[in-house]
């Protein structure tokens, strides 16, 4: 079998290596494909589906699904990006995103999603959580509404002996994540800052310092996510 | 053709929208040849003398009088707009959701840090004030909301793009830039 493998996303011809997913091999020949729970570094789970495509007219979640030679892939269509924005607006009702009060407005990659499908409002009613904050630590701290358990905290912030700052905890509806407290006592300044850069939402803030950039100079204020990927 | 009219409210809302409005700087000269103002705290007429095209609407409902103002407004607006995050999804207001009505009002009146004046504890108890409601509620879980612009405050632009497409009947350009939850 050949390294290489061709294959279409929207009738652009993609080159992909052997083995890639479709979002890596998406990526790497500048189209850009959500993704929230996949993150760098960390094995795919598909458990958003924000970064659901058509592949052979099914719906697949690009962070799992191999490139295979000659597949037909759309992912730029209406019927998509209205999938998409759903997730996003259901994402968006199920905890308590504030935009105004939060600290990662403008930096957060939920509600520069919601600036790329346009949601003017979620379809869906507000359910006004009340899970509350924990800001036990010394660095950080956890807004466990704002929270939409990507996991990206607990498989990436690890401490040299590879031990998990983050955890689950609790089942069903009553799920979150939690950081070890005895454990966040001792994170590094670096460690803590990648913790909030990693999170998708506002759930993990960095203690004291807050709305430091101005409105403008933020990272998703001029241009829609995921515009540094696309080449057209 | 004739003017088209226009009135607007701040239910549980801070002004700031309102004062978004007037950001549309000397625009404001090309607006008045547009539109005629009825209902509004612009011109401080309190009650509704025609049926109006548009209505803005800024804030949440936290009260009884919110839910009435804003069924009026639909009784007598063609077109409703919600206008800003609170009119959206409750905003800042809607931070006191899940906490008990009680606990909000003695924290504000008898337990606050900043409450210095209220050594008989009394709390708010006039019939003239409206009653607070259980949850400070998004508009359109009221009332039909035909248009919502989204931003804290809703950028000047963005109200002038999207009035002036209702207004004249053409589609709304709202560029990225424009729309901002913040």
């Amino acid at each position: 079998m050949s390294e290489e493998i061709k294959f279409k996303i929207d009738g652009k011809e993609i080159i992909a290596k052997n083995g890639q997913t479709i979002v890596e091999a998406a990526r790497e020949n500048g189209v850009y494909i959500p993704t929230l729970c996949n993150f760098k570094g960390v094995k795919p789970k598909g458990s958003c589906r924000i970064c659901s495509v058509k592949v052979n007219n099914r719906f697949m979640t690009s962070c799992t699904t191999p490139a295979s030679p000659g597949m037909e892939v759309y992912s730029n269509t209406d019927e998509i990006s209205d999938l998409r924005k759903s997730i996003v607006e259901l994402l968006f009702v199920s905890g308590n995103h504030f935009c105004p009060a939060c600290e990662k407005s403008g930096n957060c990659e939920l509600q520069a999603l919601a600036y790329k499908y346009r949601m003017m409002v979620p379809r869906f009613p507000y359910s006004f959580k009340k899970k509350g904050v924990i800001a036990t630590g010394p660095k950080l701290l956890k807004e466990q509404d704002r929270c939409i358990l990507c996991q990206r905290c607990i498989k990436t912030i690890k401490d040299v002996e590879g031990r998990r700052y983050y955890a689950f905890r609790n089942r069903g509806n009553k799920l979150e994540v939690v950081m070890d407290e005895a454990m966040s006592k001792t994170i590094s300044d670096e460690l803590a800052k990648q913790a909030m850069d990693n999170c998708p939402v506002g759930s993990i803030i960095y203690k004291e310092i807050g709305f430091a950039e101005p409105i403008g100079t933020r990272k998703y204020d001029k241009k829609p996510i995921g515009s540094d990927i696309e080449t057209n | 053709m004739s003017k088209k009219i226009i009135a607007t409210t701040s239910l549980a809302g801070c002004f700031g929208c309102h004062m978004s409005i007037l950001d549309i700087d000397e625009r404001i000269l090309d607006l008045i040849e547009l539109v005629e103002f009825n209902k509004s705290p612009i011109d401080d007429i309190k009650k509704f003398t025609k049926q109006v095209d548009i209505g803005i609407i800024e804030g949440g409902c936290c009260n009884s009088e919110n839910v009435e103002v804003l069924k009026y407004f639909r009784e007598n607006c063609n077109i409703l707009v919600s206008l800003g995050e609170c009119a959206i999804m409750g905003g800042l207001p809607a931070l006191r959701n899940g906490i008990p009505i009680e606990e909000c009002i003695h924290e504000a009146y008898i337990d606050g840090p900043t409450v210095k004046l209220n050594e008989e504890k009394i709390l708010p108890n006039d019939v003239e004030l409206p009653m607070l409601l259980d949850n400070v509620y998004p508009c359109h879980d009221i009332v039909k909301i035909d248009y919502f612009l989204p931003g804290c405050p809703p950028r000047a632009d963005l109200i002038w793009n999207a009035l002036v497409a209702l207004i004249t009947g053409n589609e709304m350009d709202l560029p990225y830039e424009l729309i901002k939850f913040d």
